[in-house]
């Protein structure tokens, strides 16, 4: 398993539209992503489980993937997150 | 006939049958199945047709509502596809034996509860979506044509509308809404104003109103229920006037403020505080041409300060965008007294210490208002305007102390707009008469014709007894107006009228003829005024 820190920088957190972007984009990958917050640890597959985690501005997450593709995912999701999540 | 308060959210009047909008709450029953598989099957093609529906929802509410309102529709179709959401509708029917509804039903509500119990606003208010998509599934799974859709044109009265219940209304039947709950930026709220049909919240709504007949007054934000049949006239009256105005505004909207022989007039908009903005853009003015500073003063307990002032004027510098906006410093006694100013009484105040006199002799009031101008200049596109003015020493004094402002700001690091327009209000008939000398010294006139008429005339202008001779259409009254055009042409500046004759339209061909180059009337006056100019000659 592989991971990486980034710091949210949306506006409003991961509220749903972004939410339902980074899960779209996890559900390319084979190996399972979990985004892990100081409260808890949630799939980034799901969109209403990564909601009820309610992640806000300037909160400091760990994307965790684990499985054969676990390269690329976290490259191209954490990059995904950076980038404000089309926002 | 009684009359119910709420809150009004668009201001027009609308007369009809009212129609109670009431949601089927049927409860869910848990019904034991043994044929598990049917049931899952039941629930898939439920959600398929769920999502069907939300599609076509989505597009009609981008056309509706816009992209940024219609994005809860795709959000909806995001939780609705969830595969924890699935999961869990279909874990209860395999481990429970139990009916497709029972599943969902229990689904949603847990699911609601998790948002409900979060602490953060955005998040909590997901509760009321979660419900809204278990409703549309359930509702499919019934075999229910969803909602209970007006026939005819009604007033639409309910608790609540969610977003997606609005949105597949026949838009077509409604007159009005009016909910007991919501807020003014909810989704209703939203699209009540997107129509410009009148809509109020915040209402004790009652079943026993349907098939009644209703008033909606959005200006004074009530509901008439049962009407007498003289309030019926009156309310008829109005929205007559109503619907003239917004055939008016139809066609007169984004149209150019031109005459038939192409003389370009700037049509702008008298304002008394910031929440006059919004009027001023609905009705189209190009900017503003009188904003009387004086409310920030009257009401006040105290000498507002400059952060005080410095917020309003950005504020609707801002909402204008980039569009003129000439703020009048204050314009305080006469008529209008503050306590804290302490004036004494006098027997003529119309003549009396009143405005720029105020300002010059108590100066640091004047370098207050000052500053908060000048900081709101960085904001957008601010002139400044002062009243009352009979000399050229007045102007060379006001721009001393302008100067030592801007001097001062600059030695503070703060910015402004350097080429903040300056100039004068023509009211009296000493500065009409020496218009010529003034026109040099500022970069605009702007002529307020209520005071011009009263002092021309020597007739006080609130004297009932006297109106009949207090009139502003008296040949020396329009002489001055059109010496004070000739005056300002010859220097190179612009003139304009922001007295209430501005909006006179058995004058508008008259002063276009005269060369006024500007018109700041009321809001409401725009459209005619507009309509007014495009059928007038200013040459010939």
């Amino acid at each position: 398993m592989i991971s990486k820190k980034i710091v949210i920088t949306n506006p409003s957190g991961i509220h749903a539209r972004p939410a339902g972007l980074l899960v779209k984009e996890a559900k390319n990958f084979k190996c399972a992503v979990t985004v892990k917050t100081p409260a808890k640890t949630v799939s980034a597959k799901s969109v209403l489980t990564l909601m009820t985690a309610a992640i806000r501005n300037g909160t400091e997450i760990e994307l965790c993937c684990d499985g054969e593709d676990e390269a690329e995912a976290l490259e191209k999701l954490s990059a995904l997150i950076e980038s404000g999540l089309g926002e | 006939m009684t009359e119910y308060k709420g809150k009004a959210i668009v201001k027009g009047i609308a007369t009809g049958k009212v129609f109670f909008y009431s949601k089927d709450t049927e409860a869910v029953r848990r019904i034991k199945v043994s044929d598990t598989e049917a049931e899952k099957e039941r629930y898939a093609a439920a959600k398929e047709k769920a999502l069907f529906q939300l599609d076509e929802i989505y597009k009609k509410a981008l056309e509706e509502v816009g992209e940024e309102n219609a994005a809860i529709f795709e959000v909806h179709q995001m939780l609705l596809s969830d595969d924890d959401f699935n999961d869990s509708v279909i874990n209860v029917i395999d481990t429970e034996g139990v009916n497709a509804e029972y599943a969902v039903a229990r689904t949603g509500d847990n699911l609601a509860e998790v948002f409900a119990a979060m602490e953060d606003e955005y998040f909590k208010a997901r509760a009321a979506d979660m419900k809204d998509i278990t409703e549309r599934v359930l509702n499919v799974l019934k075999g229910s044509e969803s909602t209970n859709v007006p026939s005819e044109p009604v007033i639409l009265i309910a608790e609540d509308l969610a977003p997606s219940e609005t949105v597949q209304m026949d838009k077509n039947n409604l007159l009005a809404f009016v909910t007991r709950l919501g807020s003014s930026n909810s989704h209703t709220a939203i699209l009540a104003r997107n129509m410009d049909i009148p809509a109020l919240i915040g209402v004790e709504i009652s079943k026993d109103w349907n098939g009644k007949q209703a008033i909606i007054d959005g200006v004074r934000g009530v509901i008439i229920v049962d009407p007498d049949e003289a309030t019926v006239m009156e309310y008829n009256k109005k929205i007559a006037k109503q619907t003239e105005r917004k055939n008016l505004l139809n066609t007169l909207k984004g149209q150019e403020d031109v005459t038939l022989d192409g003389k370009h007039i700037k049509l702008y908009a008298n304002i008394g505080g910031v929440g006059d903005v919004a009027d001023v853009l609905k009705n189209d003015a190009k900017g503003i041409g009188l904003f009387r500073s004086e409310f920030l003063y009257l009401e006040s307990d105290d000498f507002p300060t400059e952060e005080q002032q410095f917020e309003a004027y950005k504020k609707v510098a801002q909402l204008m965008a980039g569009k003129k906006v000439i703020i009048r410093t204050l314009d305080i006694g006469a008529d209008k007294q503050v306590d804290y100013f302490n004036l004494d009484k006098e027997d003529n105040p119309a003549l009396g210490y009143r405005a720029i006199r105020i300002c010059l002799q108590q100066p640091e009031i004047f370098r207050t208002q000052l500053r908060a101008l000048l900081r709101a200049s960085a904001f957008g596109n601010i002139a400044i305007m002062y009243p009352m003015i009979i000399s050229e020493d007045e102007v060379l004094k006001i721009k001393e102390i302008s100067s030592s402002v801007k001097e001062e700001l600059k030695a503070e690091g703060i910015s402004f707009d350097e080429n903040t327009e300056e100039g004068i209000m023509i009211e009296t008939p000493a500065a009409a008469v020496i218009s010529d000398k003034l026109a040099k010294l500022v970069d605009f006139f702007s002529i307020g014709t209520n005071d011009l008429t009263q002092y021309t005339l020597a007739a006080d202008r609130q004297n009932a007894k006297l109106e009949a001779i207090a009139d502003p259409h008296h040949e020396a009254v329009l002489r001055l107006i059109e010496l004070v055009c000739k005056n300002a042409h010859e220097a190179g500046i612009w003139a304009g009228i922001c007295g209430e004759l501005g909006s006179d339209l058995e004058l508008t061909e008259r002063f276009m003829k005269m060369g006024v180059d500007e018109l700041s009337v009321s809001s409401s006056r725009i459209l005619p005024v507009r309509q007014k100019i495009r059928q007038s000659k200013a040459y010939s």
